[in-house]
């Protein structure tokens, strides 16, 4: 069984984009170690409910670290710190210690402007999704799934990149707000698979122009978003986007 | 055009700039190199670079590409802050494997620039353009680039700032090495590593080829300041220097004759 | 007494599908432009639909409640999707999907619409192959499948851990294709809080802009609802957060039937409880049932030490464990159906053989396969899973702990049954139309193919089927004669009134400033539903939960707290219309539950069983589908309307999956 800790919980409180914040104080006492985190923060709106005051609002839905819903920036790490990388619903209260301050912000960036509290808005990763993110095919009457065949290897590597969750924890990290590690996996999954070959030019420069358009930050190669990535998504996407995007421009 | 205007596109041009300007520095490493050996020559190099009509454009060229290099990093630095916001976190943690030099790649950059500043006045200054504006009155005539060097290194500030700015060059390469590669998408899981191998290899020997020269004239060991091996008198006769007793006066020393 | 009508097309059932398309009315591509359809939900079958129907030239309104289509909790299923490719050359066909589906639903589904989706399964896997779904790939190229509880092939197709994900955001790349095209209009962050008739069709939705709070009006020709099932009722399921009951209810209250409620599958292989402020249940996924053994110690001193805490699992030896899911199933062993293990766990558990601290888990070992395989393999196969067991748990599955006699004793995992998933749902026929004209329901938040119980790895497959093959072609037949009426305007009366009954719902619940949070009168409805209509059923005990649920009822009306105002964003306001709709839900399942004496798939009657505890079917008297009737107020028991079931290609028999 693990022990319970008693902590100081600094949580970041904000009424819309255009206002302030600031950040609430509170004593957590006896939290069990097995609880996740998401559920100490259920606990204290629990406490703020009893006593009349608003909850603390974050995004959260699966919890079971695939959604990609939650997002919140524990201890100046995004979802908090782990070994393997995991989203914040995945991260137990085992990890911290008893005493311990733990500071919650939301994602900050210009590219995710904050709702409430720590819920921001992250529809720019649908505009860039939007942009190019898919393969055009119809639905209706492909060719057999066996009449492409695909190295297993490519497709182990495609499945690799396809795991991101779209959390934004990337641009939470990077110091430039860049948004190249997620916008690389998907181009990435796309570009490896025989599929995705006919449109990769157009899908990369797509992309990557939308990227631009709604102002996320130039790649400048620091790997903070790979150290923080719960699904371990590698700048090896980013190098891949670089080489579509500089070949797909160089045949235009 | 897609080098101005896209996020990769100026990151193209930071890239290839830099790559250019590394390679500069390789051709500007060795040439320094032989003025360790050979007071001759390099001086022999330093005629050849100067008011010749293939070296001013080389040295415009240059020029440029450290000028692109230099107004995209403030560019670049300039979008990023706005993309990052106006709000800070309050609690930061770096993750192990984010290198200091990548996220300060400015601040080492400016440092670079004003080493650069002190150099050109130092040196260039001294020679190519006096030679085009014809300064008169230097100490050196501007095509005795080897006694500019042992003029310089012979100021214990200089050799420090020199030192510094080394220094900073070479943190400031070893994250723009890799990252120069990586932004022209000549890179992946297998060759993160090796690219990172090698470029810091390389840059070490670089800046060591930098650091050799400066303390070789700083400490006056440098073989080119002592007779024994192999100095030539710069009078022009060609006989070898006699003058045994003070290695850093060789320079200057006539064999006599 | 109302009749029925599922609308099944004529024909043998392997070509009503086929019929049916061919005769079916469809609509000429310039009044495809002029016709709406809304869609609430994003998950595989609301994205998959609306993708469909925006590149078929309907104009698209797609509503989810999270802040992208990517997030609804499709996503989260691990283990695979079933198609009758037979690429694994083990004998599977469409016929042979089809009956194991039937089978597996403990003969309650319609023939018809399970052959239709064993039918279209393998389109599925072509259509997402062809999106980029990176499915698992053999050496040679080829696609590579694996076994799943309740069939004898192997036709489950795989993404790593993550199909649900690649499926979803194969869907979701669809969808963002439609909207890019301006096909497909994205409301995120709404949520549809009621259903609007005009002239006795749906017409159109209210739904709330959950930033904004404000209500908003919206039109169309027809409304399809893909919102997913009632799980989380229960509060404690396997199901997201968010996943709500609140759309299908708003449907139920106008008039569409509610079938089946009372089928709820537990899953087998979830984290057991930890304790009272735990929000959700982790599934892990079933193919950890192919490779690891279930197990509880034969002894029950060796039980009561381990709920002692005074043992670990490790610590028995071989010869004291009990695998009971082998010893009594010897054909199937393991991969039982999932009703079937959970059943099983609990059996053992009531009997005193749990093995954790609150007498509720199991084990799952895999000392044997890793022992057979190398650990290399086994986590290879399953090593993010051990990964994130070890994270919750801080138990390492794959740590030796002893070896005696040559045998390797490793950590075993802990695992108990949970809610996993909803098989009853929305009535629809044939077409997937609810019992009102124009309201069509799809995926999980329908009723319709898998009876009583579902199998492994079908929920993705009928949620894609419906979304990509059956409703973008049955709601023609529909729609075909629609475009000849005007656009409806959301300044009617209709709307209005929709509009204000939900305004004044809003307001009475605003206006109850109670003293208590919705959780925890969520959590009380949860204890009630798992204790009284949950694993176990009895009369005697689904009458106390219909009660103890009406007693919750009133404290809810007379003592909920809702901070904040309904202006902007309050989660809590949401939250509470939901738990208004889950208390609704409880009771449904409960009266379903009740009217059911027998016990068949997810619904198990204590007073139905064979002597050896497994479940009594009544083919004779409960050979239908139970449709509820909404009677005008929610507290007014439900009217049962019998859909009777025909079957002409398969025999109903008793499921046997002991030899």
């Amino acid at each position: 069984m693990d022990k319970n800790i008693s902590f100081t919980l600094k949580f970041w409180r904000q009424n819309g984009p255009k206002d302030q914040g600031h950040f609430d104080t509170r004593e957590m006492k006896d939290i069990p170690g097995d609880t996740s985190f998401l559920e100490m923060l259920d606990i204290l709106n629990e406490q703020l409910i009893e006593e009349g005051k608003e909850p603390f609002v974050f995004d959260h839905d699966c919890r079971e670290g695939i959604c990609g819903m939650c997002s919140l920036y524990v201890n100046g790490t995004p979802h908090g710190k782990t070994e393997r990388g995991a989203t914040t619903c995945q991260l137990y209260m085992r990890r911290f210690h008893d005493g311990e301050t733990i500071t919650v912000e939301p994602w900050r960036s210009a590219g995710f402007p904050v709702i409430k509290d720590c819920m921001v808005d992250r529809t720019a990763f649908d505009k860039i999704m939007q942009a190019g993110g898919y393969v055009s095919v119809r639905t209706g009457a492909p060719q057999d799934a066996n009449a492409i065949l695909i190295p297993k290897q490519d497709a182990d590597e495609a499945m690799d990149c396809a795991s991101c969750i779209g959390c934004g924890a990337c641009v939470a990290a990077c110091k430039n707000g860049s948004a190249m590690l997620f916008v690389s996996s998907k181009v990435s999954q796309l570009a490896l698979l025989p599929q995705g070959r006919p449109e990769a030019a157009k899908r990369a420069k797509a992309m990557v122009a939308k990227m631009d358009e709604l102002g996320f930050g130039n790649c400048t190669n620091t790997r903070a978003c790979e150290a923080v990535c719960p699904k371990n998504e590698t700048i090896a996407n980013i190098a891949r986007l670089n080489r579509e995007y500089i070949w797909a421009k160089l045949k235009d | 055009m897609w080098l101005f205007n896209s996020s990769i596109g100026r990151k193209v041009v930071m890239s290839v700039t830099g790559i250019a300007l590394i390679l500069f520095m390789t051709f500007h490493g060795c040439m320094n190199v032989v003025a360790l050996f050979s007071a001759k020559g390099y001086n022999m190099i330093c005629e050849f670079l100067g008011a010749n009509w293939y070296a001013v454009v080389a040295t415009l060229a240059l020029a440029a590409l450290a000028l692109i290099h230099i107004v995209y990093a403030f560019i670049l630095t300039i979008q990023n802050r706005k993309a990052r916001g106006n709000n800070r976190y309050d609690v930061t943690d770096k993750p192990a494997k984010v290198e200091w030099a990548s996220q300060n790649m400015l601040v080492l950059g400016i440092i670079i620039l004003l080493g650069l500043l002190l150099h050109l006045f130092n040196f260039w200054y001294n020679m190519m353009f006096a030679e085009i504006v014809g300064v008169k009155g230097l100490a050196h005539s501007p095509s005795d680039g080897f006694a500019w060097i042992v003029d310089t290194f012979n100021q214990p500030v200089f050799v420090c700032l020199y030192i510094i700015w080394i220094i900073a060059l070479w943190f400031h390469l070893t994250h723009g090495f890799w990252s120069a590669i990586q932004t022209i998408g000549w890179s992946g899981h297998i060759w993160f590593n090796r690219w990172k191998i090698i470029g810091i290899i390389y840059v070490t020997l670089l800046c060591l080829m930098f650091i050799a020269v400066i303390l070789g004239f700083a400490l006056g060991c440098a073989p080119s300041l002592c007779c024994g091996c192999g100095a030539e008198c710069n009078c022009g006769h060609g006989d070898l220097c006699e003058c045994a007793k003070n290695c850093a006066n060789a320079a200057g020393a006539c064999c006599g004759k | 007494m109302v009749k029925i009508d599922s609308k099944i097309p004529e024909g043998p059932v392997a070509e009503k599908w086929t019929n049916y398309k061919a005769h079916q009315r469809l609509v000429n591509p310039k009044n495809k432009l002029k016709l709406d359809v809304i869609v609430v939900g994003t998950g595989l079958a609301g994205a998959s639909a609306a993708a469909s129907l925006g590149e078929m030239g309907f104009n698209v309104l797609n509503f989810c409640i999270q802040d992208s289509p990517r997030r609804a909790h499709s996503i989260a299923a691990q283990g695979g999707i079933n198609a009758a490719k037979n690429y694994q050359n083990d004998g599977d066909s469409v016929y042979r999907l089809f009956y194991d589906t039937v089978k597996g639903g403990d003969y309650r589904a319609r023939e018809a619409n399970v052959y239709r989706l064993a039918e279209v399964s393998n389109n599925i896997i072509d259509q997402c192959v062809a999106q980029g779904v990176p499915f698992a790939r053999e050496y040679g190229g080829t696609l590579a499948n694996r076994s799943f509880g309740g069939a004898q092939v192997s036709r489950t197709f795989y993404a790593k851990g993550q199909t649900g994900q690649q499926l979803l955001l194969g869907a979701y790349s669809a969808l963002s294709a439609q909207v890019q095209a301006g096909k497909v209009k994205l409301y995120t962050r709404y949520e549809m809080l009621d259903l609007v008739i005009v002239d006795g069709r749906a017409r159109g939705i209210i739904a709330k802009n959950l930033v904004t709070g404000k209500l908003e009006r919206f039109s169309a020709n027809a409304v399809v609802i893909a919102t997913g099932g009632y799980g989380n009722t229960y509060f404690l399921s396997t199901n997201a957060m968010g996943c709500n009951v609140t759309a299908a209810m708003s449907c139920y209250r106008k008039g569409a039937y509610f079938a089946n409620p009372c089928y709820v599958q537990i899953h087998p292989t979830c984290i057991p409880v930890h304790g009272d402020k735990q929000s959700k249940l982790t599934l892990m996924s079933e193919s950890l049932r192919n490779d690891g053994r279930i197990w509880v110690p034969k002894k029950l001193e060796d039980a009561k030490a381990l709920q002692e805490g005074k043992k670990e699992g490790w610590e028995i030896p071989e010869e004291d464990r009990d695998y009971y899911l082998e010893r009594r199933y010897p054909a199937f062993g393991n991969l039982v159906p999932r009703d079937v293990a959970s059943r099983a766990a609990k059996e053992r558990c009531d009997k005193g053989y749990g093995v954790n601290n609150t007498g509720l888990a199991v084990f799952l070992d895999f000392s044997e396969s890793i022992q057979r395989l190398g650990i290399d393999v086994v986590l290879q196969r399953y090593g993010n899973l051990f990964d994130m067991y070890e994270e919750i748990t801080d138990v390492n599955p794959g740590e030796k702990r002893k070896t005696v006699n040559g045998v390797d004793y490793y950590n075993p995992m802990m695992i108990f049954p949970a809610i996993h998933y909803t098989m009853g749902g929305i009535w629809v026929d044939y077409e997937l139309q609810t019992s009102i004209p124009g309201l069509f329901a799809i995926g999980e938040c329908n009723f319709s193919d898998h009876g009583a119980n579902r199998l492994g790895a079908s929920a993705l497959m009928q949620g894609l089927a419906d979304g990509y093959f059956v409703l973008p072609y049955t709601i023609q037949n529909y729609l075909a004669d629609q475009a000849i009426w005007p656009k409806v305007s959301t300044d009617r009366k209709e709307f209005a009134e929709v509009e204000k009954a939900v305004n004044d719902r809003i307001e009475r619940l605003m206006n109850i400033k109670g003293k208590r949070s919705v959780d925890s009168i969520h959590k009380e409805l949860g204890h009630i539903c798992w204790e009284y209509i949950g694993m176990g059923r009895t009369k005697e005990g689904l009458e106390k939960g219909i009660q103890e649920i009406e007693k919750l009822r009133k404290e809810f009306d007379t003592n909920l707290f809702i901070p904040g105002t309904r202006e902007g964003l309050n989660v809590e306001l949401d939250k509470a219309v939901h738990l208004d709709d889950f208390l609704t839900m409880g009771k449904l399942i409960a009266y379903d539950a009740l009217s059911r004496n027998e016990s068949c798939g997810g619904h198990f009657r204590e007073e139905y069983q064979t002597e050896e505890g497994e479940a009594k079917r009544d083919d004779e008297n409960y050979f239908y589908v139970g449709c509820l009737k909404y009677m005008g107020s929610d507290a007014a028991a439900p009217e049962l309307i019998k859909e009777p079931l025909e079957y002409e290609a398969i025999k109903v028999q008793t499921r046997n999956y002991k030899n």
